[in-house]
């Protein structure tokens, strides 16, 4: 169990980046955050990992407070990062370097099959494409087996199909470990077709605005007119997020938000 | 879904990305590129050997290719020519050694730790201010006339282009990098080693051959200062006994070595550097 308790973040300079954040997310669980440009998700995911402190409030993972990188909390970022000075297989590796050598080169195989990536682990990072790389990213952060795996806008650098391509991926290979994922994106099909729980944030200082439980069973049809719904109701709600004028076509989503109990 | 996506990716895969660059073609393009490097020095060579064979010039003060060989031949039956390299070789290799590791230490301490830094660049930089030759007289007088004082102007000259360049990589080893070693909570000494070390390599390997590259330049200065042996002490042989052909010999001595070792540097360093994606990464050293 994930329990962010009263997360706040000030910056040196007086911003406020968060305030009073508290979610806890059960094992297992996708839980995507969207929120627009600056409300400070990519701040929490942070903080969550134990890369940055937050100014008030805990991180709990089973209990346990996290105060700094934890081994049961792995993070892919929105760019690879990959060190290039490292094959593809060593990559995936690299959190297993304190393990026996037969039982890495196993692990760090079984993965990079399960990315689809096997042909590939003898090359140099620079031979890869943009989305190969973030698949050898993704599967760095699971071979390690983390309890939790955080995700900071980890396919917005890449074209649409690709995108899809990569979260069929990582779905996949989420299914395999069952890890909590915590997904910031800014891309509402991307949490739609990821998440159980879309959260959306409002900015200064950063909170949680709204919850939207997205009870679609997986694999999900991006066509389907449940899906369709689902998106209208949190694209509606990033909009009252954003203090938006509310528009028409949102009133009238609004109005029939009750009806989506019907699915 | 899924499947879908994975047999298109597959199909993807498949796509020749794998750079196989045929090596013959490699090799001779290679072969052309030393071969026009050399057009113009072996051409006036050539020109200049014809001309003083013709009679148009006695070739007393530019000694033709073929004196020049004679100088070597010379050289070589008594013994000079070893003796000369083998001295100004060991004044190189130790000065060498000596001038990476204080660059390599203090350069790492500078780049790693910002108060180091503020403590010990200022005073540095200002001393590399100063032409290294300015220090001779000085390095005379405290060091003594002999070897010791040679061999610190070269480690001097070596210090610095070290010193700068392990300082300047480590500062600018991507913070994103670092990050992922954080995550992988790694511990400074692995942060070193498997973060910052294979990071900050190639500009590490550039600093060193420029820092031998003016090791070269500085073993004659120390050699200019009174020595017995050495290539330095050779061209001054040379100039004072009026001897040009046994300058030219160990100008080209210098430059034969010079490159050698700074071959041996890119040979050497060459494995580690494989992955490197930069422009000109692919183009062979020469």
């Amino acid at each position: 169990m994930l329990a962010l308790q009263n997360i706040g973040k000030t910056y040196p300079n007086g911003v406020r980046a968060l305030d009073g954040v508290t979610l806890t997310v059960a094992p297992g669980e996708i839980v995507a955050i969207v929120g627009g440009s600056g409300c400070g998700k990519s701040t929490l995911l942070r903080a969550v990992s134990g890369l940055d402190r937050p100014t008030t409030g805990s991180v709990m993972l089973d209990g346990e407070p996290i105060t700094a990188p934890h081994e049961k909390i792995g993070i892919v970022f929105q760019e690879p990062r990959l060190l290039p000075w490292l094959s593809v297989a060593r990559n995936v590796g690299f959190g297993l370097e304190d393990r026996p050598k037969p039982e890495r080169n196993t692990r760090v195989k079984a993965q990079l099959d399960r990315v689809g990536l096997t042909d590939k682990a003898g090359v140099w990072p620079r031979e890869l494409s943009g989305g190969q790389a973030q698949r050898v990213a993704i599967a760095r952060a699971f071979v390690v087996r983390p309890e939790v795996l955080l995700l900071d806008e980890p396919f917005s650098a890449l074209d649409a199909f690709t995108r899809a391509d990569l979260q069929d991926h990582l779905l996949d290979v989420w299914a395999d470990q069952k890890p909590t994922l915590v997904i910031v994106t800014h891309d509402v099909d991307e949490a739609l077709a990821l998440a159980d729980r879309v959260i959306v944030m409002r900015s200064r200082p950063g909170r949680l605005y709204e919850e939207i439980a997205i009870d679609l069973a997986r694999p999900r049809d991006r066509q389907s007119a449940a899906f369709d719904f689902a998106k209208r109701r949190v694209l509606a709600a990033l909009d009252r997020s954003l203090d938006r004028k509310v528009t028409g076509e949102v009133g009238e989503t609004k109005t029939s938000a009750g009806a989506a109990l019907w699915w | 879904m899924s499947s879908v996506g994975m047999s298109v990716e597959a199909k993807r895969v498949e796509a020749p990305t794998d750079p196989v660059r045929p090596r013959t073609t490699d090799a001779s393009a290679g072969l052309r590129r030393f071969v026009i490097g050399l057009a113009i020095p072996v051409g006036l060579a050539l020109a200049w050997e014809i001309a003083v064979r013709a009679g148009l010039s006695d070739g007393r003060l530019v000694p033709p290719p073929s004196r020049i060989w004679q100088q070597y031949e010379e050289l070589w039956r008594t013994g000079e020519l070893i003796r000369h390299v083998l001295a100004t070789l060991a004044r190189v290799a130790v000065g060498f050694v000596l001038g990476t590791a204080a660059g390599t230490l203090l350069g790492a301490l500078a780049g790693y730790s910002s108060m180091t830094r503020r403590l010990i660049d200022p005073s540095l930089q200002g001393l590399r201010a100063v032409p290294s030759i300015a220090w001779i007289p000085l390095f005379i007088l405290w060091l003594g006339i002999f070897e010791t004082s040679k061999v610190a102007l070269i480690a001097v000259g070596v210090f610095f282009p070290v010193y700068l360049g392990v300082m300047g990589a480590i500062l600018s080893v991507d913070r994103k990098i670092v990050e992922v070693g954080r995550v992988f909570r790694l511990s400074g000494f692995a942060m070193v080693r498997r973060i910052l070390l294979p990071a900050v390599l190639p500009t590490y390997v550039l600093s060193l051959r420029a820092g031998l590259g003016l090791g070269w330049m500085f073993v004659i200065a120390a050699e200019f200062m009174g020595a017995s042996e050495g290539l330095g002490y050779l061209l001054i042989d040379g100039q004072q006994l009026g001897k040009p052909a046994e300058i030219v010999a160990a100008i080209l001595a210098f430059a034969v070595l010079g490159k050698l070792t700074d071959a041996l540097i890119a040979v050497v360093a060459a494995p580690f550097l494989r992955w490197e994606d930069a422009y000109g990464a692919r183009e062979g050293e020469s």
